[in-house]
């Protein structure tokens, strides 16, 4: 529709919109997250629902205990090993369609405790990650932002065509591989439809910056 | 590994019971966490129930542990501070100063005095904030929702303000060195510390008054876990709950690390050891924290922060051990460090405060319903960082 006729419209007092722009409108405004809190950054996630910060405003402050009713994940804090498989089948048990912020820097890559023997070095191994934040932990206002980053994602699905979210493609996967414990560790190590060990090109035989061999 | 996958089975019925099927007798083995929204983080607890009634409760946990000691043993030692914050993420700032004061045993450093009084005014804020904070979950545990813990993060927020204006981070600090602190004290910032301490008088009469007379929650927390004298000192329990048992222990007059045999407080003691005097005892170590706080801020001299002698690089104590604790928002913390020479410590161990006090979590909770299971870990007050390390 013609951008022009819509505010021609609006002064009148009549508003035109598409079912699309309607639907994620509704969906963006009303993200409730589910109220699961790893370590650190889960602090941080308070007090960004708390009267200072205040995530009301975005229409996120509901913290859902049951991940049936929670339409995002926000992964604050440390993923262990112990505890990714519990991270996943939390995941498998929200509705679509459902949304994952990584928050903080353990979330995205295993942080600080990257070197230990028992943490996961990134949970979007497992998950379909949406927005990360980083920082150790991240400010509440990153989170703000994160979230405004989300409904941003959210505004620009579009409910036809091939590139529509997953959640409405019926042969999509809605359900991840839970990993379990192996004889030395996790297994699968990762989910390759969701992520794969990035690819380093290093060409031997180039030149350095300076143009020397 | 068996987690969440069957989170409720039925056992067998006893012999006593079998053949009766009214289903008398029964128990129900019920495992609530990790993911639940008042364990305080990713813990969980196998609660085994007879009707409503805990008969056996075994806690589990490891979902967060992070290798800390693992970890400081290939790190130098001044490495391990940022790591230390992430121990007990609520107070990052009396993590710094137990695993500072070990160190400064294992190599014999001086703290200058100015430094000693940044270290007590922010340790005690730390307190504040703690103590401020839990009895906001605990409450919230109880079903009051929101009210108490947004009063207690509006203190939170200011202090914060105040430590990020002083060490550059709201929840990981990362403040003290050895032999002092990071940083001086900005510009003005005692006349901001001043400003605000004059303010929670008020907070705290509001906070007291909001609750401590509260019908609900004295029926909830009144004869609610009772930990008698004995087994608290025999479980090896120390700080707040301790002191709600009625136990005369505070590491702050016993060791007088620091300087505090300098200022005068007193330390509350509870008579009944129940939640309600674990409750009632942080409303009361608030207020000994303020006159500390006031006294510290209105006595800080001028001076150096951080002794000069003291080596950042190449910082290789002698050979040795030594043992550094404080008391902690949550009890005893304490670092033991072994020194083999090197730039890394052979051994660090952290003697977490929370870990020894869950250990009397079963002990508490055998016999009441279970919706007092989460109330009374609430008081214990836990975070699962120094639990797991």
């Amino acid at each position: 529709m013609d951008e022009n006729l819509k505010s021609e419209l609006r002064k009148q007092g009549i508003v035109a919109t598409t079912l699309q722009e309607l639907y994620n409108w509704g969906r963006k405004n009303s993200l409730w997250p589910l109220n699961f809190g790893l370590a650190c950054c889960a602090i941080e996630m308070i007090a960004a629902s708390m009267a200072r910060y205040d995530m009301a405003r975005f229409g996120a402050e509901v913290f859902r205990p049951s991940p049936r009713q929670a339409d995002l994940m926000i992964v604050a804090g440390t993923v262990t090993k112990k505890m990714a498989p519990q991270v996943v089948r939390l995941y498998n048990q929200m509705a679509e369609p459902k949304y994952v912020i990584s928050m903080g820097a353990c979330a995205i890559s295993g942080g600080p405790f990257k070197q230990g023997y028992n943490v996961l070095k990134g949970i979007d191994r497992y998950i379909p990650v949406d927005v990360y934040i980083p920082g150790c932990p991240p400010r509440p206002e990153a989170l703000i932002d994160a979230l405004m980053a989300l409904q941003k994602i959210i505004d620009k699905q579009s409910l036809t065509g091939a590139d529509r979210p997953r959640h409405l493609q019926a042969d999509a996967p809605s359900e991840f591989v839970v990993p379990e414990f192996g004889a030395h560790d996790l297994e699968p190590s990762q989910n390759p439809e969701v992520w794969q060990p990035p690819l380093v090109n290093i060409s031997l035989g180039g030149t350095d910056d300076a143009g020397k061999h | 590994m068996s987690t969440a996958t069957e989170p409720v089975r039925i056992l067998p019925q006893s012999p006593a019971n079998s053949g009766s099927d009214s289903g008398e007798g029964q128990l129900l083995e019920v495992s609530m966490g990790p993911q639940h929204p008042s364990t305080h983080g990713v813990f969980r607890m196998d609660v085994v129930l007879d009707g409503e009634r805990v008969v056996r409760l075994k806690p589990v946990f490891g979902y967060l542990h992070r290798n800390h000691e693992k970890i400081a043993e290939h790190e130098t030692y001044l490495g391990s501070m940022p790591y230390t914050d992430r121990l007990d993420y609520i107070c990052s700032l009396t993590n710094n100063w137990a695993y500072a004061l070990a160190v400064e045993k294992l190599a014999g450093i001086q703290v200058p005095e100015r430094a000693e009084y940044i270290r007590i005014i922010t340790a005690e804020m730390t307190r504040f904030l703690n103590h401020a904070a839990l009895i906001g979950f605990l409450t919230q545990d109880m079903g009051a929702s929101g009210t108490p813990l947004m009063y207690a993060f509006r203190e939170r927020e200011t202090i914060l303000d105040l430590f990020e204006s002083l060490t550059g981070a709201r929840m990981m600090c990362n403040y003290m060195r050895f032999g002092g602190c990071r940083v001086d004290l900005p510009a003005g910032w005692l006349d901001q510390a001043k400003k605000f301490a004059a303010t929670l008088p008020r907070f705290l009469e509001e906070f007291e008054r909001l609750l401590a007379t509260n019908e609900i929650l004295m029926a909830r927390t009144q004869g609610v876990g009772v930990l008698s004298k004995e087994f608290a000192v025999n479980a090896g329990v120390t700080g707040p709950v301790l002191r709600a048992s009625g136990v005369n222990y505070d590491v702050r007059k016993v060791d007088k690390y620091g300087i505090y045999d300098r200022f005068a407080f007193k330390v509350p003691l509870g008579e009944h050891g129940d939640t309600y005097d674990r409750y009632m005892i942080r409303l009361l170590e608030m207020r000994e924290s303020l006159k500390i706080l006031n006294q510290a801020l209105r006595d800080i001299p001028e001076g150096p922060i951080v002794d000069p002698k003291t080596k950042i690089r190449g910082f290789k104590p002698k050979p040795g051990e030594a043992y550094g604790r404080i008391e902690a928002p949550k009890g005893e913390l304490g670092f033991y460090l072994i020194s083999d020479g090197t730039a890394n410590p052979y051994r660090y161990r952290v003697r977490s405060s929370c870990m020894m006090n869950l250990t009397v979590l079963e002990d508490l909770c055998i016999g009441h319903n279970v919706a007092d299971v989460v109330v009374i870990l609430g008081s214990i007050d836990i975070v699962m960082g120094e639990v797991d390390r």
